[in-house]
């Protein structure tokens, strides 16, 4: 019991402090809107003037990258909350936490949800857009929306926090830009598909968590443009998150 | 557990980093509410024995028991038992001051009927109820350590540590934080383990201090008797030539011990009005130049610098500021 009210503690501490910073919300906006409005349409016509197909599985260039720039946010949002574990430790909050009588798995669960929480709530703020776009969103599919991108969220967030566990000073943060999201983002599949890709580069999607998320928004969204069943993606993307949470528990349970 | 038995008991509490003994075979006894002091210089192992008997750094070798739990086997126990007031910073300055407050209640497991009014009483006791709605980057510093103070407090822990708990605080401030730290121990009956380099400080709170130095107690005792074991009074004299005037002096009058820092001479002996006389006759045959002559008795911090063989001030000089700056780094941001 107290285990949990420790792990909701945790959880409630994170999202507000995410909730309370109004201007990086909307800021956080930005990005993925000049993605969708300027990459979208720049490209897509683009493509139109060399006499190349601007089809990508029946839709506009830009509705087909819609649910990659989801999958965008929640990509950059999440990884960067889960790294703020090392601001935790840098101004001293984390000692609070350690000390207190709850259990390192538990700390690991309240921060990851809390994250995964937040990193949802900016893509939600993302599907209104989806009208201007001109993907069809109905009741159902913004429902199954839900528990996608908090699944993906959540597997995001933890990657960020066992990459905090290891990394010992702020500089480490260029390397995880450079390193870790901006790969995930390009093999994700977020703005071209993959599955007519030469077959070296898209063995390297498939080992890309996102991809799965990506192709399961697309799936809700688009309908006709993915590459897995959904119950793959799905399971894959459990399967995903359990694991890195267990790895993200056991870095953070060795004590020094 | 029950009262009978210690607050905290060490055995042979060891710490190693690599090949560097941090705490050596420590071996402590603290009563249930007593207000103890840690003494010691920079890098004497004093923040290594709080985190071990905190849990958040496991012993090498060796246990304590902390409220009658085993730090190794029970840190669980051990800490729904402690509170502590970290030296650095440790509070979340994008909350408020009752949002920190309800976080550490929740993370402590205190039920919800008695969450409001333990924060108002803590509130009260270090006098910010009329900040506790303002978010913490408001609150200057001496603030923030009353709102730490506070939230330790907050689940009635049995064992309470405060690590340096007054660094770079205004003395007013300080003034403060002492009383409530007194009338915490006599109301609450909370046992309080605090570390510190004031010495005036640990003169002021302390019921017993324990002087360490690598790792080890070079004494313990109540402040009273640490300054009577002295058996003496402390001479301080500014000479241009400390090393002539030592060795003349050591064969005419009594020394009990003698100690240079930077030409200043602290020579330890009995009687030292009568004294002084006899130094500046031999120090004028002797040709060495006296600046000044400063008779001193006893204080704590001659006890320390008895048993430690440096002034705690200078050892803890440079060590002052880095907390400080870590402190701007974080108002700049």
């Amino acid at each position: 019991m107290s285990e949990l009210l420790g792990i909701y503690s945790i959880w409630l501490r994170e999202v507000k402090r995410y909730i309370r910073e109004r201007s990086r919300l909307v800021s956080s906006l930005i990005t993925p809107l000049l993605w969708l409005v300027i990459f979208g349409v720049g490209l897509g016509s683009g493509l139109g003037r060399f006499g190349t197909t601007t089809s990508f599985y029946g839709y506009r260039y830009q509705i087909f990258i819609f649910p990659g720039i989801i999958g965008q946010t929640l990509l950059f949002t999440a990884i960067w909350l889960g790294i703020s574990l090392i601001w935790d430790r840098e101004f001293g909050f984390l000692k609070e936490i350690l000390v207190a009588p709850i259990s390192r798995t538990s700390i690991i669960l309240g921060k990851a949800m809390g994250g995964a929480t937040s990193a949802f709530l900016q893509g939600l703020l993302l599907l209104p857009f989806s009208f201007v776009v001109g993907v069809e969103l109905t009741p159902i599919s913004f429902l199954v929306c839900l528990p996608i991108m908090f699944l993906i969220a959540l597997g995001l967030v933890t990657i960020g926090l066992s990459l905090a566990a290891r990394i010992e000073s702020l500089e480490g943060f260029n390397l995880i830009m450079s390193f870790v999201i901006m790969p995930m983002f390009f093999l994700s599949g977020a703005l071209f598909p993959i599955d007519t890709l030469p077959q070296w580069l898209r063995i390297f999607t498939y080992l890309d968590p996102l991809t799965y998320g990506v192709d399961a928004l697309r799936f809700i969204l688009l309908v006709n443009a993915y590459i897995f069943p959904l119950y793959v993606d799905f399971s894959v993307l459990i399967g995903f998150t359990v694991s890195i949470i267990l790895i993200a528990a056991r870095e953070f349970n060795i004590k020094k | 557990m029950g009262q009978n038995g210690y607050a905290i008991e060490t055995f042979d509490l060891t710490k190693k980093f690599g090949g560097i003994v941090a705490v050596r075979k420590l071996n402590l006894k603290i009563e249930y509410g007593e207000i103890f002091g840690l003494l010691g210089p920079n890098g004497a192992g004093k923040t290594t024995t709080i985190s071990m008997l905190c849990t958040i750094v496991n012993p090498t070798s060796g246990t304590a028991m902390v409220n009658g739990y085993d730090i190794v086997k029970e840190p669980h126990e051990v800490r729904k038992s402690i509170g502590i007031v970290f030296q650095d910073p440790s509070i979340d300055d994008r909350l408020t001051g009752r949002e920190n407050l309800e976080f550490h209640a929740m993370l402590y497991g205190v039920p919800k009927e008695v969450r409001e009014r333990r924060i108002a009483d803590v509130l009260r006791l270090v006098e910010l109820e009329d900040r506790a709605n303002s978010i913490m980057y408001t609150y200057s510093g001496g603030m923030r350590r009353r709102l730490e103070i506070a939230r330790g407090l907050l689940h009635y822990p049995k064992v309470l540590f405060l690590d340096e708990p007054t660094l770079g605080l205004d003395p007013q401030t300080r003034e403060h934080i002492w009383e409530y730290i007194e009338e915490l121990s006599r109301r609450e009956h909370i046992t309080i383990v605090l570390t510190t380099h004031y010495m005036e400080e640990a003169e002021k709170l302390c019921d017993r201090v324990a002087i360490i130095d690598y790792g080890q107690i070079k004494v313990l005792n109540t402040p009273d008797s640490l300054k009577n074991s002295l058996e003496g009074d402390v001479i301080k004299i500014r000479t241009s030539n400390p090393g002539l005037l030592t060795a003349q002096l050591s064969e005419k009058v009594l020394i009990l011990k003698s100690q240079e820092t930077n030409g200043l001479l602290s020579i330890t002996t009995k009687n030292g009005e009568t004294v002084i006389p006899k130094i500046v006759e031999i120090a004028y045959n002797a040709g060495a130049n006296v600046e000044s002559v400063v008779l001193q008795k006893p204080t704590l911090n001659d006890v320390f610098l008895y048993y430690t063989g440096r002034e705690i001030r200078a050892a803890e000089a440079e060590h002052h500021l880095a907390p400080m700056a870590a402190v701007r780094r974080r108002r700049i941001k």
